[in-house]
């Protein structure tokens, strides 16, 4: 259980570090990015207006507010991840993305691409979107700003975490191990409600 | 003196959808106090850390407790005491849940289920969501305002078991559907369980269990003792806190039920995430208006 602090754009060295159950606090820049600016991405053919190689990417769906050019920030929090699995893959190995902070985790497709190319999951507290607007300390800019609240968002963020590793680039998946560990106990459990199984 | 009126109503659904997104009820906050001097698992310690301080920056900030505004529903109960026009009421709660979107403002999260279109405003067809309910010698009208997160909210279930699957069918039916739901909703929170009625009255009396203050039990012993059955259940699985591993995996199962059909066993699950967010006020005839939770 390490805890790093790492800055953006990540490498693959200090990815391939990570192992689940680490901590990590992150400085510089990330994404804010969701479903509707993923099948932008991937399904109706639009290429991200930035770059992101060594990216960190948030599941969100911000509140903002504009005001004249500039964006201010009034909520921001974290959404499920198992929504977009699909698209993890595509965004490590075209794009270079490297860590999805994200919540409630997601599935093999996703674990094996962060093997293959160097990627990993890092899990936020969900609902703790109050802590979360308060690390990032700015809106910088707004991409497919016609898809708002579902924009491709880079956010200045500082401190920004603790967040854990939950999906690792050795195979580890953290959620797995875990419902692993309460199916085995299921039996157990049953018998004493007197379920029948 | 301000007398009661229709622009009342919807000035305080505004306020109490606003209110219910910033003011966490005192019996959720001593629910995850709790989890936090109960749990052990370092990373599930370390995860109340950062809910306890979510609640206090946005105490202390006034901010929003999670960025998921959810889709508005009002629940009202109308005292025979208090004669009023339900069909204002109802136009003047769904103005008001818009305006404090608009106003605010936040993050509109309704939708078109077709066309995926956002209006921005959190309502539209069918939306806000309205309950009604009556309560005898009364004389307010009471509204309790839940913004219901996605999160949550896609890992509810239903299932129309038979009689010969007993009850057994629906305590295993309720554990297997959290232990499925695992990280997605937020966890740890209100675990709301509907037994019996019809196929959509089951799963209202989940929604309406959601809403219980954290520490009640059902009425009746026989589902208080399932409540606790449960409880210590899902508690024993150890998913903890957002599914990362922990002791503490929900705050709260609660039980509303109905008779049901002799041919008919029903059982839903509707599940709350950890900022189980509600807000109440209650409009009496002169104008006063009393928020709680």
């Amino acid at each position: 259980m390490a805890s790093y602090h790492l800055t953006t754009p990540l490498t693959e060295d200090a990815v391939r570090k990570l192992r689940v159950r680490d901590s990590v606090i992150l400085e510089g820049t990330i994404f804010g990015i969701r479903d509707l600016t993923l099948i932008h991405i991937f399904d109706h053919k639009n290429t991200p207006p930035v770059s992101l190689q060594g990216a960190v990417l948030l599941h969100t769906a911000p509140s903002l507010k504009k005001t004249g050019n500039r964006w201010e920030k009034i909520c921001i929090g974290t959404t499920t991840s198992g929504r977009m699995d699909r698209f993890t893959p595509g965004l490590m190995e075209k794009y270079g993305v490297r860590a999805i902070i994200g919540k409630g985790g997601q599935y093999q497709g996703s674990l094996d691409a962060m093997k293959k190319w160097g990627g990993c999951y890092l899990a936020i507290v969900g609902g703790a979107a109050a802590v979360e607007t308060k690390q990032v300390v700015e809106v910088e800019k707004v991409y497919f700003e016609e898809l708002h609240p579902e924009a491709l968002y880079q956010l200045k963020v500082k401190n920004f975490g603790p967040l854990i590793v939950a999906m690792d680039s050795h195979g580890n998946h953290l959620y797995s191990e875990v419902r692993a560990q309460a199916e085995k106990k299921l039996p157990e459990i049953y018998k004493r409600l007197g379920i029948a199984f | 003196m301000v007398k009661f009126s229709y622009q009342l109503v919807e000035d305080t659904a505004k306020e109490l959808y606003i209110r219910a997104l910033k003011i966490l009820p005192p019996d959720v906050r001593e629910a995850l106090k709790k989890a936090y001097e109960k749990e052990t698992n370092p990373t599930a310690k370390e995860i109340f850390k950062t809910i306890l301080a979510n609640v206090d920056v946005a105490d202390q900030e006034d901010m929003l407790i999670c960025q998921d505004t959810g889709l508005p529903i009002y629940m009202v109960k109308i005292g025979s005491k208090f004669p009023v026009d339900g069909a204002q009421i109802a136009a003047a709660l769904k103005e008001g849940a818009k305006r404090a979107t608009l106003e605010y403002p936040f993050r509109g999260s309704s939708t078109h289920p077709v066309t995926r279109v956002n209006p921005q405003t959190s309502v539209g067809e069918g939306l806000p969501i309205l309950f009604w309910d009556f309560a005898a010698h009364q004389d307010y009208l009471d509204i309790l305002m839940v913004p219901k997160g996605s999160g949550s909210e896609n890992m509810s279930a239903m299932k129309m078991f038979i009689p010969a699957d007993g009850v057994g069918a629906l305590k295993k039916f309720v554990i297997d559907t959290v232990l499925n739901s695992g990280a997605n909703p937020c966890p740890p929170g209100v675990i709301g369980v509907g037994i019996g009625g019809t196929a959509d009255l089951v799963t209202k009396l989940a929604k309406e269990a959601i809403v219980r203050p954290i520490g009640s039990h059902n009425h009746d012993p026989l589902f208080a003792k399932i409540e606790d059955e449960l409880y210590e259940a899902i508690n024993s699985l150890g998913f903890g806190p957002m599914g990362l591993g922990g002791s503490v995996s929900t705050l709260a199962v609660h039980i509303e039920w109905a008779h049901t059909h002799i041919t008919l066993n029903p059982v839903a699950v509707n599940t709350q995430c950890w900022p189980a967010r509600r807000a109440r006020a209650k409009i009496y005839p002169d104008g006063r208006v009393e928020y709680g939770f």
